[in-house]
């Protein structure tokens, strides 16, 4: 289970938002809305333990965490804004490297299969640099579906994807919290996913 | 309630302590030198520099042979810590830049191990080369044989430390304005007594008093720097993320 | 009386104004005093004349130069710890003012090398320390200058701080060494038989300069307070009494 109790952030001087309680249960999404600024970014970004709040805490699996903490690297998924691929290693290569990266282990057929089922088993030895916006999104799916986590803490998971691809995005978020997993997303676009499952939250 | 694990569990990758940490340097110096070789043009470039420079010096002072002979030695090591400066800030901006950095330091891999990889992986592509040629340019120095072998090896016990010290002014200065000056401000008062005892082990030994004192000392700081340089460039990488 | 309710920016700073007078006037009375001793009451070296009387000046401010950084370091590794604000500002108000010290050490290091040894720099290993120490300073002050947000500002300056002080006694160690080796025609510097008289007066000049670095960086601090916290409440006050 996430929760936060009292969290506030800030940005600079001005304070985005504060006295901020969630909770997230097992096979739940939380949405995150809001306008720009209004700090969903720093708002996932505190969640995956990457910056400190101003005040507040985090709690996961009923413990308090903090930031860069153990328990959390090993349970997050974090997408940033950035799909963090490296330009001069193939689709292949980088989305390897990310796997090793999280910890697990992977054959490259299984590698291929994970490029498959995002439509990107063409590009595969073709370096990053090549790609589009939307194919490197894609590739972060790729990651994605193969990288088991509980946490999936996604920023902004919809952005250059075509409509086949934000179709892929939902059925991936809710094949994850069918399996108990959780998800919480910055996102300004509706997502299909079955209404039990999913709560929202407006940052203001 | 109790704080169970997420019903059908999605696997937790659990490394145990001593397979994390060289795992983890594993994959940082790997993916890091599959990188560099890939931009072989960068790699080729800082030699050049390298060379360049040394070869400056005379042309700026004079071909005298005396002249040469003493200045040698520090002008060799001043030119490797100014190649490795050059290269420093490529250590973690790229990183930075394409969000990996973020990935790296959420990783459950220790993040100092990670960031050792990263060094090894820019020691072996700037730093080894430096070793490599410098024996060549002392030639053009008036070196004697054991001159050189004795500048040789403070170079390769020097430039990996010059490497680490570096890594904790890149980490500290990433995504700044003012970027590579403001690495040198950092990280040069740092280096200066590996740039002493490096120069001054040929010295010594044109003294007669041989190397050892610089080797061991060199040596010293080789181990000081291995255990501690990650830690602090860690600790620098997690607090520009923040 | 409980010291941690000064932890608190907000409380800190009307105790630093109130302090900082006390600090000032003592050091520019026990600053009169030294200096007297000094420039009046100290003998004439019998080697060196009267150029030496410079060390009155000199040997304090570099004593500080090197203590100020220390101190600094000190709140560089509570604020690390602890991840309280104010010791982070303690180590931004210090920094400053060290290299301050080390600069005016440096200074009148030359000015004493001038009559004394006929030339302004002479890579003596104290100088030389000097001159590193005044690089790390700028370090410091150039990482607080280039980063915009303050928390990483702190932190980041608190890392490289404490990398720093790590490394001084190495660098130090580096530097004689290397004069050693080097000495031959070299010159050293060697200070004048010491006098009782002259001991007093480098100490009562050192405390001044202590009090003096105390006094400026309490005024600094405030200053840092008032600007860092200008969201709060209780900043608004002080700035603009009259308004609510």
């Amino acid at each position: 289970m996430l929760e936060t109790i009292d969290l506030a952030a800030r940005r600079g001087y001005s304070h985005l938002f504060s006295g901020l309680g969630l909770r997230v249960e097992p096979g739940c999404a939380l949405l995150v809305t809001g306008a720009n600024g209004t700090g969903k970014t720093t708002l996932l970004r505190i969640l995956a333990g990457l910056s400190t709040p101003f005040t507040g805490r985090v709690r996961w699996r009923g413990e308090d965490v903090t930031p860069f903490a153990q328990s959390m690297r090993q349970d997050v998924v974090f997408c940033g804004h950035l799909p963090a691929l490296k330009d001069e290693l193939t689709a292949e290569e980088n989305l390897a490297a990310l796997v090793a990266l999280a910890g697990a282990k992977l054959e490259p057929a299984h590698v291929r299969r994970a490029l498959a089922i995002v439509a990107l088993d063409r590009q595969a030895s073709l370096p990053a640099r090549v790609l589009s916006q939307g194919q490197r999104r894609r590739l972060g799916l790729a990651r994605l579906a193969v990288t088991r986590r509980p946490l999936w803490l996604l920023d902004e998971p919809a952005t250059a994807l075509d409509a086949d691809g934000i179709a892929l995005l939902t059925r991936l978020i809710a094949d994850h919290l069918e399996r108990g997993g959780f998800a919480v997303a910055a996102t300004h676009q509706t997502l299909a996913l079955p209404t039990s499952r999913v709560r929202t939250l407006a940052l203001s | 309630m109790t704080a169970e694990p997420a019903a059908g569990t999605l696997d937790r990758p659990t490394p145990s302590l001593d397979s994390g940490v060289w795992s983890g340097v594993r994959w940082a110096l790997l993916r890091d030198l599959r990188l560099a070789l890939r931009s072989r043009a960068e790699l080729g470039v800082q030699v050049l520099f390298y060379v360049i420079v040394v070869s400056l010096f005379p042309l700026a002072t004079s071909p005298e042979k005396n002249l040469l002979a003493l200045m040698g030695p520090g002008v060799l090591w001043i030119a490797a810590l100014l190649a490795s400066l050059l290269s420093l800030p490529r250590l973690f901006a790229n990183d930075y830049a394409d969000g990996t950095l973020e990935q790296i330091a959420l990783s459950p891999y220790p993040l100092p191990a990670l960031v050792s990889g990263k060094i090894a992986a820019h020691w072996l592509t700037t730093g080894l080369p430096v070793v490599v040629m410098a024996p060549v340019l002392g030639l053009q120095y008036a070196l004697g044989g054991e001159a050189l072998a004795v500048l040789t090896v403070t170079l390769l016990l020097g430039t990996p430390i010059l490497s680490m010290l570096g890594a904790i002014g890149a980490a500290l200065t990433l995504g700044l304005r003012g970027g590579g000056s403001l690495l040198a401000l950092l990280v040069l008062p740092l280096c200066v007594p590996v740039l002493i005892f490096g120069a001054g082990a040929v010295d010594a030994v044109h003294a007669g008093l041989g190397a050892t004192a610089n080797l061991s000392l060199l040596g010293a700081g080789l181990l000081v720097a291995i255990v501690g340089a990650p830690l602090a460039a860690s600790a620098a990488v997690r607090i520009a993320l923040d | 009386m409980n010291f941690y309710r000064y932890s608190s920016p907000s409380a800190f700073y009307p105790l630093a104004g109130t302090l900082a007078p006390w600090f000032g006037w003592s050091a520019s009375l026990l600053a009169i005093a030294g200096l007297w001793i000094g420039f009046g009451l100290a003998p004439t070296d019998f080697q060196q004349g009267d150029a030496y009387r410079i060390i009155f000046i000199h040997v304090p401010a570099a004593w500080m130069s090197m203590f100020i950084y220390l101190v600094m370091a000190f709140w560089s590794a509570l604020s690390l710890g602890f991840n309280t604000r104010l010791s982070a500002m303690m180590a931004q108000a210090l920094a400053p003012t060290g290299a301050l010290m080390t600069f005016i050490a440096l200074w009148t290091g030359a000015f004493w090398g001038r009559p004394t040894w006929g030339t302004y720099w002479a890579w003596d290993a104290r100088m030389t320390s000097e001159l590193i120490l005044l690089f790390l300073y700028f370090g410091v002050i150039a990482l607080r200058n280039a980063i915009d947000d303050d928390r990483r500002a702190d932190r980041a300056c608190a890392v490289l701080a404490l990398v720093g002080a790590v490394n001084v006694p190495i660098i130090y160690f580096s530097v004689y060494w290397w004069n050693t080796l080097h000495q031959g025609s070299s010159i050293s510097v060697a200070a004048p038989k010491i006098a009782p008289i002259m001991l007093t007066g480098m100490l009562i000049m050192a405390l001044a300069a202590w009090f003096y670095s105390i006094a400026v960086a309490l005024v600094r601090v405030r200053c840092i307070i008032l600007e860092r916290e200008r969201g709060a409440a209780w900043a608004g006050l002080v700035a603009e009494p009259g308004k609510a």
